[in-house]
């Protein structure tokens, strides 16, 4: 117990809770791919995000982009490097803390919706929510309709998930990724399978996020108007980072 | 207070684990089971399906298990009703040392054909002993009796059969000889001394009623007249076709034997199971051949282990099978809902939540499959102990014996649920072993 205290203050100390708005620090990450030979897709990658900021994350097809996200997102956790989010060390953590980690501090919206077909609007919404337990049943179900007004779907709660568009899914998609009012918003081509007319309301939506709810937004993605509007743009170019 | 020490060199930090924990466990399996109920409720046809695995083989298991114990215990009832618990009788066997042995004791004598001797049937101070056993408080009756195959003369042709000379009244406390009575009565043969009552199978065979009468013939020659007061019938075959009552008196006349003559006597006990020791010490004591009731109805309850084994047998292949059923449902279940797992893990679901997401909706399958299953199996147990049942002369029951116990229903639902256990586990633990990167990333 003692050594593991010790050995996490030191990593601590280079990022100390409390300065200003950093919510992640990635240092020195590498990944390699083994198949079909060894191959480094991610070469030292450093870079940190603050708090409220809209960032997107371009490059061309193969850059890393997705993969470094993947690690953000704590669901690889095949790297060497280090990576801090809200003060808290990720890295060396079991899959069951990371779990609860993402539960409670981040969102995802991914190109497809992934909402479960067999509940509807309003259930998928809660879900992350009645996971954490952080609050009733009844106030879970308040705050999932707060957050399906904010992507004006409240009046679709009710309906089966499976019988909504294309883009009223994705708007779902994003107000249960809110739903704990997570610290980092993590978007995977977030517009990639919307037409015009709903990649911008999606567009709207994150940057009212960021700038209203200051949470943070990270979004790997292949629009460039999407890009254009973003705070920061991070381009990558076979796996390291050209500018941030 | 364990962080004191360290608190200089440590920024404050809230740890990971506190999240989860702050909440109670329980509060996931909620959560699991709604989500559990939601894909059974959703796949309504794909559920019954594998809920009727569970229910054909636990129905089964009931049925099978309710006919054969019942036939067990009637046959074992039947094999306690008519035969005595113990029968001591002097046995006629070769098997006895010759006077060479006992003359040259150190030689090697070798004899070729021996034979019986030509000793006496009767078992010594028979009647003393029948006395001194009736005594004993475990004892329920006791009933000597000198009996001897005969042919009984119909026309020209002999049946054989056996005559059993009794004082009627033992008899009657020993197996309810009364109740058996078909026609004519008891007492008749009290009155009656050269009175018989015929087993029914054979009357009908000699094509005889009460008020024959009906010439009866010794291994030794002795012819007699007797008259018929009387027919019974146990339901048995071979007692049924085969044996006639008669006082004891009249039975030692015509074999020419004395008053004391008495070659078998039959016991019957409180309890049925404490015989089987009791005639141990009753050979021990007397020295004479004891036979218990297992033993004389071997054949009947020979089948029993066999019936039992068979049961098992079928009923875990029954089990098997369903079990092969969930499993191979509980699979595509788990590859159908793959980007479920993948964005339940992504929005913070950890392991096991998802094995208990799949794990409870095989227990709800496992659970209402083997309900059914026993319900089903209760109504077709009835079914079946209603129907008429006809076993000629051989036994003398008029519908299929069934036995109803709650036990067996226990371990139906017990059967039903492991097996859902055991087969929906594997597919549960795949599902959490899942990789969400690989299916997120499309």
């Amino acid at each position: 117990m003692l050594n593991n205290e010790n050995k996490r203050s030191v990593e601590n100390e280079t990022l100390p809770l409390g300065v200003e708005g950093l919510v992640l620090q990635a240092t020195n990450i590498n990944k390699y791919f083994y198949e079909p030979e060894k191959f480094q897709v991610l070469k030292n990658i450093s870079f940190e995000a603050n708090r409220g900021e809209f960032l997107a994350l371009v490059g061309k097809s193969g850059c890393g982009k997705s993969t470094l996200l993947y690690i953000l997102s704590t669901m690889d956790t095949a790297y060497d490097g280090l990576l801090f989010m809200n003060g808290e060390r990720l890295t060396d953590r079991t899959q069951d803390q990371l779990a609860a980690f993402r539960n409670e501090h981040l969102g995802f919206v991914f190109q497809f919706h992934f909402l479960l077909p067999e509940f509807t609007v309003l259930e998928n919404v809660m879900l992350p929510a009645l996971k954490l337990g952080k609050y009733s049943n009844r106030e879970i179900e308040e705050r999932a309709y707060q957050k399906l007004k904010m992507v004006d779907m409240q009046d679709h709660a009710l309906k089966q998930s499976a019988k909504l568009s294309g883009g009223q899914q994705q708007r779902v998609a994003i107000a249960r990724a809110l739903i704990n009012d997570p610290t980092i918003i993590m978007g995977d081509e977030p517009t990639g399978n919307l037409d015009k007319k709903n990649s911008e309301v999606v567009f709207e939506i994150f940057k009212q996020i960021a700038h209203e709810n200051n949470q943070t937004i990270i979004a790997v993605t292949h629009d460039l108007d999407f890009a254009k509007g973003s705070d920061r743009i991070i381009e990558m170019s076979d796996g390291q980072i050209i500018s941030k | 207070m364990r962080n004191a020490n360290l608190i200089i060199h440590q920024k404050p930090h809230r740890k990971l684990e506190t999240v989860a924990a702050q909440y109670p466990k329980k509060m996931n399996l909620k959560i699991s089971l709604q989500i559990a109920k939601t894909h059974l409720l959703t796949k309504k046809r794909q559920t019954l399906i594998a809920m009727l695995g569970v229910t054909f083989g636990i129905a089964m298991f009931i049925v099978m298990i309710s006919v054969i114990k019942g036939v067990n215990k009637f046959l074992e009832d039947s094999a306690l009703d008519s035969s005595p618990h113990i029968r001591i009788y002097k046995e006629i066997t070769s098997n006895h040392p010759s006077i060479i042995e006992e003359a040259n004791p150190l030689n090697f004598n070798i004899i070729y054909h021996q034979l019986p001797k030509n000793e006496l049937i009767n078992i010594k101070n028979g009647l003393q002993i029948a006395a001194n056993i009736e005594k004993e408080s475990a004892i329920l009756g006791v009933s000597p009796q000198i009996s001897s195959q005969v042919f009984f003369n119909k026309g020209p042709v002999p049946f054989s059969g056996q005559i059993a000379g009794v004082d009627v009244l033992k008899e009657d406390k020993l197996y309810d000889l009364k109740k058996r009575i078909k026609s004519g009565n008891l007492e008749s043969l009290l009155s009656n001394s050269n009175g018989i009552l015929m087993g029914k199978v054979l009357a009908r065979n000699l094509n005889v009623k009460v008020g024959d009468k009906i010439t009866v013939t010794t291994p030794t020659g002795n012819l007699k007249l007797v008259k018929i007061v009387g027919i019974f019938g146990f339901g048995i075959q071979t007692v049924d076709g085969v044996k006639c009552y008669a006082n004891m008196s009249m039975v030692q006349e015509i074999l020419q034997k004395d008053k004391s003559f008495v070659t078998d006597i039959h016991i019957k006990m409180k309890d049925s199971q404490a015989a089987l020791t009791y005639a141990k010490v009753l050979k021990n004591q007397y020295g004479y051949k004891t036979q218990d009731w297992a033993e004389a109805n071997s054949a009947f309850l020979a089948g029993d282990k066999i019936r039992n084994s068979m049961v098992i047998m079928v009923s875990l292949t029954l089990l098997v099978v369903a079990g092969f059923g969930i499993y191979n449902i509980m699979n595509m279940n788990v590859i159908n809902k793959m980007k479920d797992i993948a964005i339940l893990k992504a929005t913070g679901f950890a392991g096991n939540d998802i094995v208990s997401i799949f794990l409870i909706q095989s227990i709800i399958i496992g659970i209402l499959g083997a309900l059914l299953g026993i319900i089903i199996g209760f109504c077709l147990s009835y079914l079946l102990s209603s129907m008429p049942f006809d076993a000629g002369d051989f036994l003398d029951i008029k519908t299929f014996p069934i036995l109803f116990e709650p036990k067996y229903y226990g371990l139906g639902m017990i059967f039903g649920i492991t097996t859902t256990i055991l087969a929906g586990y594997m597919p549960a633990r795949k599902a959490s072993k899942i990789d969400p990167v690989a299916i997120l990333r499309g």
